[in-house]
């Protein structure tokens, strides 16, 4: 595999977009959805006593490294993740693996990052991007939420690599040493279904349906005159449509994966389904679009209505992923 | 979400970039489409950079009025917070809250006002004056 025959393409979220270039570079032939879906990454969790910023983490999907962990079964990938105590330690490595023509996966922050749009640099560790190549000082990055393939000057990329703070990087880099077949099995899918049926109906009231509860309670508690009740419903909607979620927090995203899953196990049930969640999915558009004019000030501030469409997100979620149970079993 | 239905708003938090999201097509498969963005997104993270750029006036009036050190100012325009200062310069939290007063800031030795400026990506020079 030569990196200069790498190809890039845009993909709606960073690690399923790095994955997906990363695998196609190898000759296996994924989609975005499918590796979204095979490593069970839709998820739901309320994190209250993880801030960033002030505020609670609110995640649609499953913590980073999920994506890329999560394939390492279905395809039998052998992957390297090594992390290092120096950034010099760390250019040196990534420099050796670049003449060995490897294309590698890097976790960075996004703030330090020069090519992002000024607005969009906030200080998130979890952002992923391959770099295929070096020319004189500067790498050659493909960041799978940009249309195009960017340059990155080497002393900006390597203080993205070693930023600080919650979900450091610490340089990690990552590349697959082995990949066993090429091809998804049939199992696979639907034990990757079932994975995520478990996660969203997990008996815990911070995960899945549960946790969405949870946080309904929490911004009914909110005071509507308060100024940083805006600020908490603004971060919730953040968290969903912004962060490269493929819209409606994923949940586009798996629509997707279900009408592919459909197909490849010839089970018709699995795109109905996926037509119940792409209702879904509006209907969290919806949510985000109703907390937004209040934040504005267009609507009226109140958390209680917004607490309320919340829970009928998580009632709608639960029925949608027991019958999702059936259809996979 | 149908491919009529993706928001074309230029969203200027994008700076001219476009995000992929996923639609249904006439077929009814879901296919990736280049958004140019949503209003409701340029509202959340408009609101998010505000308050940011907030903390950072209101802590360039602290500076101006002598009442905190120009520490405290960069931190909030590197849209920092004590927290996330402390983790990236390796210090006690209650360190680098002292450093934020003057009478601290000034006894700083050239060590650590160094530490603070590679966590800030600025040059001593720089963080010795308000941004």
């Amino acid at each position: 595999m030569n990196a200069r025959t790498f190809q890039h393409s845009h993909a709606a979220h960073c690690e399923s977009g790095v994955m997906t270039n990363l695998l196609r570079h190898h000759g296996v032939n994924v989609s975005e959805p499918l590796v979204f879906g095979l490593s069970s990454a839709l998820s739901f969790a309320y994190l209250p006593f993880i801030k960033l910023g002030g505020l609670p983490m609110v995640a649609y999907r499953m913590p980073p490294k999920a994506i890329i962990k999560g394939l390492q079964k279905p395809f039998g990938i052998k992957f390297r993740f090594e992390k290092f105590s120096s950034p010099e330690a760390g250019q040196r490595r990534l420099d050796a693996l670049l003449q060995e023509q490897r294309v590698v996966g890097l976790q960075t922050s996004v703030y330090w990052l020069p090519y992002f749009p000024e607005d969009m640099r906030f200080h998130f560790n979890a952002h992923n991007l391959l770099v295929y190549g070096k020319e004189q000082d500067e790498y050659l990055i493909s960041d799978p939420v940009g249309e195009e393939p960017v340059r990155c000057a080497s002393a900006d990329l390597s203080r993205a690599r070693f930023a600080k703070g919650v979900l450091a990087p610490r340089g990690l880099l990552y590349y697959p040493k082995h990949i066993a077949h090429k091809e998804v099995a049939p199992g696979d899918v639907t034990s990757a279904i079932k994975k995520t049926v478990r996660i969203m109906h997990a008996p815990i009231p911070l995960f899945g349906v549960r946790g969405m509860r949870t946080l309904a309670r929490r911004i009914e508690k909110l005071n509507p005159a308060a100024e940083d009740t805006g600020h908490f419903i603004g971060h919730v909607v953040r968290m969903q449509e912004e962060i490269g979620t493929g819209g409606g927090g994923f949940r586009f995203l798996y629509a997707a994966f279900l009408q592919e899953a459909a197909d490849m196990l010839s089970r018709p049930a699995l795109a109905e389904l996926a037509e119940q969640l792409l209702a879904i999915g509006d209907d969290w558009r919806a949510f985000a679009l109703a907390a937004a004019r209040m934040l504005r000030g267009r609507d009226p501030m109140e958390p209680r209505a917004i607490g309320a469409l919340l829970r009928k997100q998580a009632d709608a979620e639960y029925k949608f992923f027991h019958a999702l149970k059936g259809a996979a079993t | 979400m149908e491919i009529s239905e993706v928001p074309q708003d230029n969203n200027r938090m994008l700076g001219g970039h476009r995000k992929a999201v996923y639609a249904r097509d006439a077929s009814g498969r879901m296919v990736l489409v280049a958004s140019s963005g949503w209003e409701v997104e340029e509202i959340v993270t408009s609101d998010a950079v505000e308050q940011l750029n907030e903390q950072a006036s209101a802590a360039r009036r602290r500076v101006e009025a002598g009442l905190s050190s120009p520490l405290e100012c960069w931190m909030y325009v590197r849209r920092m917070d004590l927290l996330l200062l402390a983790q990236s310069t390796g210090l006690w939290r209650w360190r680098v809250r002292r450093h934020l007063q003057p009478a601290h800031f000034v006894k700083l030795s050239p060590t650590l006002l160094q530490r603070y400026a590679d966590a800030l990506g600025i040059s001593v020079d720089a963080l010795l004056h308000l941004p």
